[in-house]
C-alpha cells in the first residue's frame, strides 16, 4: 500500500501530460483524492497497538552498492503526516480545478504538483537514509518551478532565494549522512534507530548532528536561516504557498525527529540547547516582524517561523513530551496555515489584492462568512485553548520546564520565559491583523463592488481543514495517541 | 665487443597479447585506411565510405573489447614490453571512450541538421574572402574529420593504458594534435573557429611542454619513466624529493590542463565555443574521460606513497575547479561557454575523486567520467539543434520560450540539464553520490562539503537555463528548432537514455567499474 501511495500521483504526474489542457485540473483531482484514499486506508487499517514499528514495509534492494534500498514503511509519526500531504495535495488540486480562475499552463502545474507529491510522501514514508534523501531533494526542483512560473511579480527572486537556500541545505544533509554511513556502513534507518548511536564517537556525533540537523534547518526554516521563507510564501501561487508551508517545512522537522535525534544522541545532547535557543529566538523574532507586516500573506509566511521556533523548541527538550509536541505542532500548523493561506487566496480573488491597507477592514461586514473563517483560522494559529494550535504551543512550553537528562534546567526555563513572551506578541499581531482587515467598516473605495461570500465549491475544499482544526484541538489524542508510541521508540533506541 | 653481442642476443622482439590489445589496433589501424580513403576514393563518395567504416571500427572494436573483456585475467595484462597495462580500469575506460566516441561520431556524420554538415568544405580558404563565400554556398564536407577522430581515439585509449610516462607523452601528442585541428574546422563562424583552433593549440603546445619537463625531472629523480619505478623509488630513497616533487608538478600540471581542470581551464570556454558543435561534443567527453583516466593511473601508480606531501595542493586546485566553473558559469551567456565552465566545475568534482587513491575513488570516478560523458555528448546534441539563419543559436537570450516552440527538445534538454546539476534519480546524482562517499571515506570531509555548496551553487545555473526555457516569452525573431535527423536523434536518445539508466539502475555499471583495481 505504500507503494501504491507514492506510484498513484507518479503515474498520474506522467498521464497528465498526455491529456488535453482542460480536462488537467480534474484529472488532478482524480488522481490526488485516489492518494487521499489510499491513505485514509492506510490510517483505517493502521494497527496502533503497534505504532512504534514500520507498518505497511516494503523492503527492496535498488542499487545495493551505495545501499539504496526501496525500504518504505509507516509508523505513527509518519503516519499523521502523510495523511496531512495527501489531504492538502487533495485541497491543492480541488482549488485548481474551481472553473473561475483556472491556471495558465495547467497541465504542467498539475504535473508539478503531483510530482511535489511524490516527494513530500515518499520523504515521510522513506526507511533508507539515501532514499530520504533522494525523495527530499526530488519536491525540490518542481517547487522551484511552481514559484518560478506561476508566481507573483517578483518571482524570479523569490524562486532563486528558494533554490540556493534548500540546495546548499541539502548538500550539507548530503554531507551529514554520508558521514553517518562512512561511520556505521549502513543506510537502513530502522537499524541506525535501533544502535542509538553506539558506535559511533562523540566527536562524530556532534558533527553529524551539526550537518545533518543543520542541512534541515534550512527547510524548517530555522531562524537565522529563514529570510528565503517570506519571499518565497509571498511570492507563490496559492497552492505553492499552501504546500509550502502546509508540507515543505514539516519535512525539515520531521527529519530532525526521525534521523538526527535519535540517531545520534550525544550529539543531539551537546547541541539542542543551541536549536532551543534559535528556536526561540525564531518565535520573537517572527512576533515582532508580523507586526510590521503590511501584507497578508507575508504575515502568514513570518508566522511559520514563529510556529515552527515552537516545534523546535519542543524538539530541543529531546523528552517525549516535548518531541510529541512537536510532531503535534507540526500537523497543527500545517492544517491551520493551510486553511490561511487558502482563505488568504480567496481574500486576494476578491479584492485583487493582499495588501492589508489596501482592503482596509470591513470584511466581517462585506462577506460574514469568509470573514469569520479568517478570524477562526487566525484565533487557532495564535494558540487558543479548544483549537489544534494551541496544543502543540502548551505542550512545548511544558516539556521545556523539565528538559531530558544532560540538559541545563535553567537554560530551558530561560527558553520557557522568552516563548512565553513570544506567545503574548503572537496573539498581539494577529489581533491586530484581524483589527485591521476583518473588523471597522467597509472603505468607500470596495462598497460599491461586489464579490460573493464563501462559495460551495470552497465550502467543501475547507471544510476539513475547520473540522480537524476544531476535532484536534478538541481531542489532541487523535494525534497524540499515535505518535506516542512511535516517539517513546525512538528515544527508547528501537 | 663481445658485450654488445651478447646484449644484441637477449634483445628480442617483446610479446604482444593481441587479443587485449585489439581494439586499440582496430582503431588506429582504421584510422589508416581512412586516411586512404580521403587519398583515393573519389570526393562524393568518401562521407559514406567514411562514416561506414568509423562505425564499423567502432562496433568492431566495442565487440572485440566486450569479447575479452568477458575472460579477461583480473590482475590485468602488460604487453608491448610492458609500456601498455590491460587491467579492468583500462577496459571500462576503453569501453567509455568508445561508446562515447560512437555518441559524437554520429553527431559528426549528420548532415540534416545544417545542410551538409557542420564542418566547412576546405579549411584552408580563409575566411570572408570571395573563394569563402562560395563554398559556403556548398554543400560539401570536409570529411577529413572522420580519419582525425580515430587518430584521437585512438590515442586516447593509448593514453589511458600507457604504463609509462614517455608513452603517455606519444600518446597525448597523438590525441592532441587532431583535436586542434577538428577545432578549425567549423562551417560557420570560421574566424571564431580558427581562433579556437590556435588558442588550443599553443596552450596545448605549452601544456605539453610541461609535461615533458615533467617527464625529465622525474626521469633525473628515478632513472626510470614507468610508474612503478618510480613509486618505488619515491618509497624509500634519500635522494632529493625537489626532483620528485617539480616533475610531478610539471607533469600534472599537463594533464590538469588536458583534463581542463581550473586553474589550468583557461582554454575550454573559448575552445567549447568556437569549435564545431560535433567537435566540441568529442572533445568534452572523450578527451574527459582519457585525461582523467591518465591522473588516476599516474597519481595511483606512481605518487601513491607520498600523497601525504601533494594531496594538499590538489585539495586546493580541486577547489579552485568548483569555484571557477560554478561562479564564472553565472555569468555566462552563451550556451556553450555555460557548458564550458560546467564541465570545468565537474572536472573538480572529479578531481576529489580520483585524489581520494582508494579502490572506491576510482570505481566512483570511472563511473562519473561514462555517466558525465553521456550527458555531455546528448546536450551538445541539444544544441547544435537550436538554430537561426545564421547557423546555431547559441546566446542564452535566444533560448527563452523554447518549450513553446518545442517542448521535446526542451524536455530533453531541462532532464540533461537535471543530470548535469545532480538532482537525483539521474546519473549525476549516482557520479556525485559515488565520489563523494569514496572521498569522504578516505578522510577528506571538508573537500566534500566544500564541493557539495559549489554543487549546489552550480545546480542554479542549470535550473536559470530551465526556467528561462519554460517560463520566458520567446523572442519575436528567435531561433527554429531543427528537425534532427537520424544520427543526430541517435546521439541524443542514446545519451538521454543512458542518463535515465544509469540514475535509475546503475547497479550494473557500478559493477564494471568496480571490478577490479589498476596493474602498474
Amino acid at each position: 500500500m505504500t507503494v501504491l501511495l507514492l506510484v498513484l500521483p507518479l503515474l498520474g504526474c506522467l498521464a497528465v501530460l498526455g491529456l488535453p489542457p482542460k480536462r488537467a485540473a480534474a484529472f488532478g483531482v482524480a488522481v490526488t483524492s485516489a492518494t487521499l484514499a489510499t491513505a485514509l486506508l492506510m490510517a483505517a487499517t493502521f494497527d496502533y497497538h503497534r505504532s512504534g514499528f514500520a507498518q505497511f514495509s516494503v523492503n527492496a534492494p535498488w542499487i545495493p552498492l551505495i545501499d539504496l534500498r526501496i525500504h518504505l514503511g509507516v509508523d505513527g509519526i509518519s503516519l499523521p503526516l502523510v495523511v496531512l500531504t495527501a489531504l492538502l495535495c487533495a485541497l491543492c488540486a480541488g482549488y485548481l480545478a474551481r472553473p473561475s480562475g483556472q491556471p495558465e499552463r495547467p497541465r504542467a502545474l498539475v504535473a508539478l504538483l503531483l510530482l511535489t507529491e511524490v516527494g513530500m510522501l515518499g520523504t515521510f514514508v522513506a526507511l533508507n537514509l539515501l532514499l530520504f534523501f533522494v525523495f527530499f531533494e526530488v519536491v525540490l526542483v518542481p517547487m522551484y518551478a511552481v514559484i518560478a512560473g506561476w508566481g507573483g511579480q517578483r518571482r524570479a527572486a523569490a524562486a532563486r532565494q528558494f533554490i540556493l537556500y534548500t540546495l546548499l541545505g541539502s548538500g550539507v544533509l548530503l554531507v551529514g549522512l554520508l558521514l553517518l554511513y562512512s561511520r556505521t556502513s549502513t543506510m537502513d534507518m530502522v537499524v541506525l534507530v535501533g544502535r542509538a548511536g553506539t558506535g559511533l564517537s562523540h566527536g562524530v556525533q556532534v558533527l553529524g548532528f551539526l550537518l545533518i540537523a543543520g542541512g534541515l534547518a534550512v527547510k524548517v526554516p530555522v531562524w537565522p536561516l529563514h529570510s528565503w521563507l517570506p519571499d518565497a510564501h509571498t511570492q507563490a501561487p496559492t497552492v505553492g504557498s499552501v504546500l509550502l508551508a502546509g508540507v515543505l517545512l514539516k519535512m525539515g522537522t520531521y527529519g530532525m525527529v526521525r534521523i538526527a535525534v535519535p540517531m545520534l544522541p550525544e550529539g543531539a545532547v551537546a547541541l539542542a540547547p543551541a536549536l532551543g535557543a534559535l528556536g526561540v529566538a525564531g518565535i520573537v523574532y517572527a512576533a515582532l516582524a508580523c507586526l510590521a507586516q503590511r501584507d497578508l500573506k507575508r504575515l502568514i509566511a513570518f508566522s511559520s517561523v514563529g510556529h515552527m521556533g515552537f516545534v523546535l523548541l519542543g524538539i530541543a527538550t529531546l523528552t517525549p513530551v516535548g518531541i510529541n509536541a512537536a510532531l503535534l505542532g507540526n500537523i497543527a500548523h500545517g492544517l491551520i496555515t493551510g486553511l490561511l493561506f487558502f482563505l488568504v487566496g480567496g481574500i486576494a480573488q476578491r479584492y485583487g489584492s493582499t495588501d492589508i491597507d489596501r482592503i482596509g477592514g470591513g470584511l466581517l461586514a462585506k462577506a460574514p462568512r469568509l470573514g469569520s473563517l479568517l478570524v477562526f483560522a487566525a484565533v487557532a494559529s495564535l494558540g487558543l485553548p479548544g483549537l489544534a494550535g494551541f496544543w502543540g504551543e502548551m505542550l512545548a512550553m511544558l516539556s521545556a520546564f523539565r528538559p531530558a537528562g544532560g540538559l541545563n534546567p535553567a537554560l530551558y526555563l530561560v527558553f520557557l520565559a522568552v516563548a512565553g513572551l513570544g506567545t503574548v506578541l503572537t496573539a498581539a499581531y494577529f489581533l491586530v491583523m484581524l483589527r485591521r482587515v476583518a473588523q471597522g467598516v467597509v472603505p468607500p473605495r470596495w462598497t460599491a463592488e461586489r464579490f460573493g461570500d464563501v462559495t460551495a465549491r470552497e465550502w467543501v475544499a475547507w471544510t476539513p481543514l475547520l473540522v480537524l482544526v476544531l476535532a484536534i484541538g478538541l481531542w489532541p489524542r487523535i494525534v497524540l495517541g499515535v505518535t506516542d508510541g512511535a516517539v517513546r521508540v525512538l528515544l527508547r533506541g528501537g | 665487443m663481445s658485450g654488445f653481442f651478447s646484449q644484441a642476443q637477449q634483445l628480442q622482439a617483446p610479446d604482444v597479447a593481441y587479443q587485449a590489445v585489439l581494439p586499440m589496433l582496430l582503431v588506429l589501424g582504421a584510422a589508416c585506411v581512412s586516411v586512404l580513403f580521403e587519398a583515393f576514393l573519389p570526393r562524393e563518395r568518401r562521407w559514406g565510405w567514411q562514416v561506414a567504416l568509423t562505425v564499423v571500427t567502432l562496433a568492431g572494436a566495442a565487440i572485440s573489447l566486450i569479447v575479452y573483456g568477458n575472460d579477461a585475467p583480473k590482475a590485468g595484462v602488460k604487453t608491448f614490453s610492458d609500456v601498455l597495462t590491460i587491467d579492468r580500469p583500462t577496459l571500462f575506460l576503453w569501453g567509455t571512450l568508445l561508446l562515447l566516441a560512437f555518441g559524437a561520431v554520429l553527431l559528426i556524420a549528420d548532415r540534416s541538421v545544417e545542410p551538409g554538415g557542420a564542418f566547412v568544405a576546405q579549411a584552408a580558404i580563409r575566411p570572408g574572402t570571395l573563394q569563402d563565400r562560395v563554398q559556403a554556398a556548398k554543400v560539401g564536407m570536409q570529411t577529413e574529420v572522420f580519419p582525425l577522430t580515430l587518430f584521437a581515439l585512438g590515442g586516447m585509449m593509448v593514453f589511458c593504458a600507457a604504463n609509462d610516462l614517455l608513452t603517455m607523452f606519444v600518446a597525448l601528442e597523438v590525441l592532441s594534435l587532431p583535436l586542434y585541428l577538428m577545432a578549425g574546422l567549423a562551417r560557420r563562424r570560421r574566424l571564431l573557429s580558427q581562433e579556437a583552433a590556435v588558442k588550443y593549440f599553443l596552450l596545448g603546445a605549452f601544456a605539453s611542454a610541461f609535461f615533458l619537463y615533467g617527464i625529465a625531472l622525474l626521469y633525473g629523480y628515478a632513472g626510470s619513466v614507468k610508474l612503478a619505478d618510480i613509486a618505488t623509488a619515491a618509497a624509500g630513497t634519500n635522494r632529493s624529493d625537489t626532483l620528485l616533487f617539480a616533475g610531478m608538478g610539471l607533469l600534472v600540471v599537463g594533464l590538469l590542463f588536458k583534463a581542463s581542470v581550473g586553474p589550468f581551464h583557461t582554454w575550454t570556454p573559448d575552445v567549447y565555443q568556437g569549435s564545431p558543435t560535433p567537435v566540441t561534443a568529442f572533445m568534452a567527453a572523450c578527451t574527459k574521460v582519457a585525461a582523467f583516466g591518465g591522473i588516476l593511473r599516474v597519481l595511483m601508480g606512481a605518487f601513491a606513497s607520498t600523497n601525504w606531501e601533494w594531496r594538499g595542493v590538489l585539495w586546493g586546485v580541486a577547489i579552485a575547479s568548483m569555484a571557477i566553473g560554478a561562479v564564472l558559469g553565472l555569468t555566462q551567456t552563451d550556451v556553450k561557454r555555460m557548458i564550458a565552465y560546467s564541465s570545468v566545475a565537474h572536472a573538480g568534482f572529479l578531481l576529489v575523486g580520483s585524489i581520494a587513491l582508494t579502490s572506491k575513488g576510482v570505481s566512483g570516478t570511472l563511473f562519473y567520467l561514462l555517466a558525465y560523458g553521456l550527458t555531455t555528448v546528448a546536450t551538445f546534441g541539444i544544441v547544435s539543434l537550436v538554430r537561426d539563419a545564421d547557423g546555431e543559436a547559441s546566446h542564452l537570450s535566444q533560448w527563452a520560450g523554447l518549450a513553446k516552440r518545442s517542448p521535446i527538445v526542451a524536455g530533453v534538454f531541462t532532464f540533461l540539464l537535471l543530470a548535469l546539476a545532480g538532482i537525483p534519480l539521474t546519473s549525476g546524482f549516482v557520479g556525485k553520490f559515488v565520489v563523494f562517499s569514496a572521498a569522504l571515506q578516505s578522510g577528506m570531509a571538508p573537500l566534500v562539503v566544500v564541493a557539495l555548496v559549489f554543487s549546489a551553487v552550480a545546480a542554479f545555473f542549470y535550473l536559470r537555463v530551465i526556467v528561462l526555457m519554460y517560463f520566458s516569452e520567446p523572442a519575436a525573431d528567435g531561433p527554429t528548432v531543427t528537425v534532427p535527423g537520424a544520427f543526430t536523434t541517435m546521439a541524443i536518445t542514446i545519451g538521454a537514455l543512458a542518463t535515465l539508466v544509469l540514475g535509475v539502475f546503475p547497479s550494473f555499471a557500478l559493477d564494471w567499474a568496480g571490478a577490479g583495481g589498476f596493474t602498474f
